[in-house]
């Protein structure tokens, strides 16, 4: 390490990001962040003091050896970085980009004390694009252990899981029931966030490992979990199916034409490249004046979207203030600077109805801010007499998912009241043998939380499987024992090498 | 992109009319496990939409699932033009959706239109669960006839109905179901899969009658799979999505007025499509002309 370095000593201002420029880049899908150069990089990662407390790899999801990354750019041992990256997260180009680091590693990083926070999720990005470009692979060793792993789902946690199985020498199919992998990466986050490319990227690195995708295959309906280990063979399933069906929040004029949810525009746009029409078939039919109700980030990529599908103007309801917007800071951020227009503290009553079937206005009202509720923040209050009218012609709902329920209609797994898979606190479902993790547990949360589970979910299945290799760090004690007849140590190896 | 997907043969292609096609596509693990009432999503090519298609038939032993498509738009039409016996669909996925529940003991199959094909699947199944069948088939006129002997196989009765008169009864299908009604008192469920305008046209006329309405409704998808939301529809007041919720539900507590405006929706982007690619298709053929 270079010398101590204080927080005097170190560069006192977070190196920018390059970004396009609004006006730019609203008129179409290129990524809005270009990410470092290399000086860039370097610099920024003089910014670490390497604290011994290492609060930043706490305030990781997966626990990345946060340090130990930013040390190897500072030494400019760039693809020693990636080794670090990669020995905890097998997809540095996405979280990089994805993560909200603010809330995460940066939120409390001890530079975030006195001045801005390394930037550390622009430095993840960075090495995880340098190994893109420059088409470095993990070297893993990996011993075939004869065992057939199944996953349910090829978005976030499914990868994550699928990576850890196949680096234990599992092999990976991976189900997945649309036309591409990579699940909400592809229908959901926008190129303009999170190229195409790049999902690309990182699983041709995961098909490297091995791992074998399906796509156009619903599990459930094709074939049940219960085939999976039954007559077709796998070891081990992991259920990772993401999000369900679509909150609308049952005011009058919902099936309006031009009432869409969030995850319907973005499929549309984004999967099925809506955006091209008609040199793609898809339509996506956006108006002029799109009003998205909601403060996610879905809704912040459904409000970024509908501009560069040709929105006139956007505007975002939310019935709660920016402060408890849920959205990543920089998503924020960035929607602030392309001009949408943030309506806080209302909430819609009612979708007006132009005569003829499409949408003409929302009826909101303006709300307070109450006592905290059950999720510990502040509850809105409509204030009375407050109702007034807004004109748009497009309306997007955000406001989040329910469980889905294809599963559970097909299978024996015991769901929670919610409809939500049932987990005990390895991710271990009622099921012997099957794991789930995500979305289809947890409900809507984010792309980190659901590679988080992933990961812990391969780490029980490697426990359940009798598995000891691998480098996954919630693995406890190893166990010995006997599977299928065979005690772990007694099954053939064969020793390949993954380049 | 390392994935490694089924290929989804087309073994065979009939034409029943200058709209109506047939397509019968390997699929064998969906084939084994398709059930009555079930539907596929289809994508032709890459840069295709996906299409919810009803499975009207399925041969576990073959390995294959039948299709019958109408060219209404620049999808099918599309299809029609380029889908042949020995071609490849780009995307083949499901069956999608709960299967039929059967356990009836006399049954009136009701297709019209779109829905011919996909009550045969359901006619087939009652049958061979012991009920008594009586099919009541709609077409435009005599020339668009299909698989009158592949129902009567598998009907106790059969009536078509046409609206010219040039066989069967003159009228639509609702004429057929009163007579059978008239006939047997005893009749304890009516399927009907159609146009939306025809399944609301049964579910006025049996809802005074008392008699179990399942119809099979069709709306805008993408996904199919219960994540995107486009197909919801009222059914008795409350939201429900016919990918993953249906796609059968009670006829008396479906609101059709709602379904058929939200079938609308694209209505200008559809005609956008069709125009773009039909002069498309003009130029080309003008180019291969010189």
């Amino acid at each position: 390490m270079a010398k101590k370095r204080t927080i005097r000593t170190i560069p006192q201002e977070r190196t920018p990001m390059a970004e396009r420029a609004p006006s730019d880049r609203v008129r179409g899908f290129m990524e809005v962040a270009c990410g470092y150069t290399p000086d860039e990089a370097v610099r920024e990662s003089e910014r670490c003091l390497f604290c011994p407390d290492q609060p930043c790899v706490r305030g990781c999801p997966v626990g990345i050896d946060i340090p130990g990354f930013i040390e190897r750019i500072g030494e400019k041992d760039f693809h020693g970085a990636y080794d670090v990256l990669t020995d905890t997260t097998l997809l540095p180009a996405i979280c990089g980009r994805v993560c909200p680091q603010e809330t995460q590693c940066e939120g409390i990083c001890a530079v975030g004390d006195t001045l801005a926070p390394v930037a550390i999720g622009r430095l993840e990005r960075w090495v995880g694009d340098m190994a893109i470009s420059e088409g470095w692979t993990t070297s893993a060793l990996i011993e075939p252990s004869g065992l057939r792993v199944a996953i349910v789902g090829s978005g976030p946690a499914g990868m994550a899981c699928a990576a850890d199985i196949a680096k234990a020498g599992c092999a990976v199919t991976v189900f997945e029931a649309f036309q591409q992998p990579g699940g909400v990466l592809r229908y959901g986050i926008p190129d303009f966030r999170l190229p195409n490319d790049v999902v690309d990227a990182e699983i041709a690195k995961l098909a490297r490992l091995g791992i074998v995708f399906r796509c156009n295959t619903l599990v459930g309906r094709l074939f049940t979990v219960e085939q999976l280990l039954g007559e077709m063979g796998f070891d081990a399933v992991f259920i990772g199916t993401g999000a369900g069906t679509p909150i609308f929040p049952g005011i009058p004029g919902e099936s309006l034409s031009g009432v869409v949810s969030a995850n319907e525009l973005l499929t549309r746009a984004n999967l099925m490249r809506a955006r091209d029409f008609p040199a793609y078939d898809t339509p996506v039919g956006i108006g002029k004046r799109v009003a998205v109700v909601g403060a996610g980030n879905t809704a912040m990529d459904a409000m970024r979207t509908s501009l560069r599908l040709g929105a006139a103007s956007v505007l975002c309801v939310y019935r709660r203030s920016k402060i408890e917007a849920p959205a990543r800071a920089e998503e924020l951020h960035h929607a602030e600077q392309e001009g949408i227009e943030f309506h806080w503290l209302t909430e819609p009553v009612e979708i007006l109805d132009d005569g003829q079937g499409s949408v003409c206005g929302l009826r909101v009202r303006r709300m307070e801010l109450g006592e905290p509720d059950a999720s510990g923040r502040a509850r809105p209050v409509a204030v009375a007499g407050s109702e007034h009218e807004i004109e748009c012609d497009t309306v997007v709902f955000a406001i989040g998912t329910n469980a889905n329920p294809i599963l559970g209609q097909t299978s024996a797994l015991d769901l929670d009241a919610r409809g939500y898979i049932k987990v005990d606190e390895d991710l271990a479902t009622s099921m012997d043998g099957v794991f789930a993790g995500g979305d289809i547990v947890t409900g809507a949360a984010t792309v980190i939380e659901a590679m988080g589970a992933g990961r812990k979910a391969a780490a029980s299945m490697k426990r359940y499987l009798g598995l000891t290799g691998g480098d996954v760090p919630y693995d406890s004690e190893p166990t010995e024992a006997m599977l299928f007849g065979f005690a772990s140590h007694q099954r053939t190896y064969a020793r390949v090498l993954v380049a | 992109m390392p994935v490694e997907n089924a290929t989804y043969e087309i073994v065979r292609r009939e034409d029943f009319s200058d709209v109506t096609y047939l397509l019968e596509v390997r699929v064998p693990l969906l084939a084994r496990a398709a059930q009555p009432g079930q539907f596929v999503i289809v994508m032709s090519h890459p840069e295709g939409e996906r299409i919810p298609l009803t499975i009207a038939d399925f041969d576990r032993e073959a390995g294959t699932i039948t299709l019958v498509v109408q060219a209404v738009g620049k999808t099918t039409m599309e299809m029609q033009r380029d889908v042949k016996a020995g071609s490849h669909l780009y995307a083949v996925v499901g069956p999608m959706g709960e299967p039929s529940h059967l356990g009836a003991k006399k049954v009136v199959c009701v297709g019209g239109g779109l829905g011919v094909a996909p009550v045969y699947p359901q006619a087939r199944a009652f049958k061979e669960a012991g009920a008594y069948v009586i099919g009541v088939i709609g077409f435009r006129n005599k020339e668009l006839v299909f698989w009158e002997d592949k129902f009567r196989a598998v009907c106790d009765e059969f009536i078509i109905c046409s609206d010219d008169g040039s066989v069967g009864i003159k009228g639509v299908v609702t004429k057929g179901i009163e007579r059978a009604v008239a006939q047997h008192a005893d009749i304890d469920r009516v399927i009907a899969i159609g146009p939306p305008i025809m399944m609301k046209a049964c579910a006025d006329l049996t809802r005074p009658l008392g008699i179990t309405t399942i119809v099979s409704l069709n709306p805008i998808m993408i996904d199919g799979t219960g994540m995107c939301g486009g197909c919801r529809v009222k059914v008795g007041g409350r939201t429900k999505f016919a990918c993953v919720d249906g796609p059968e539900f009670d006829a008396h507590q479906v609101d059709f007025n709602d379904l058929m405006s939200r079938l609308r929706r694209f209505r200008a982007d559809e005609q956008v499509a069709l125009e773009s690619w039909q002069r498309a298709c003009a130029a080309h053929s003008a180019t291969a002309a010189d």
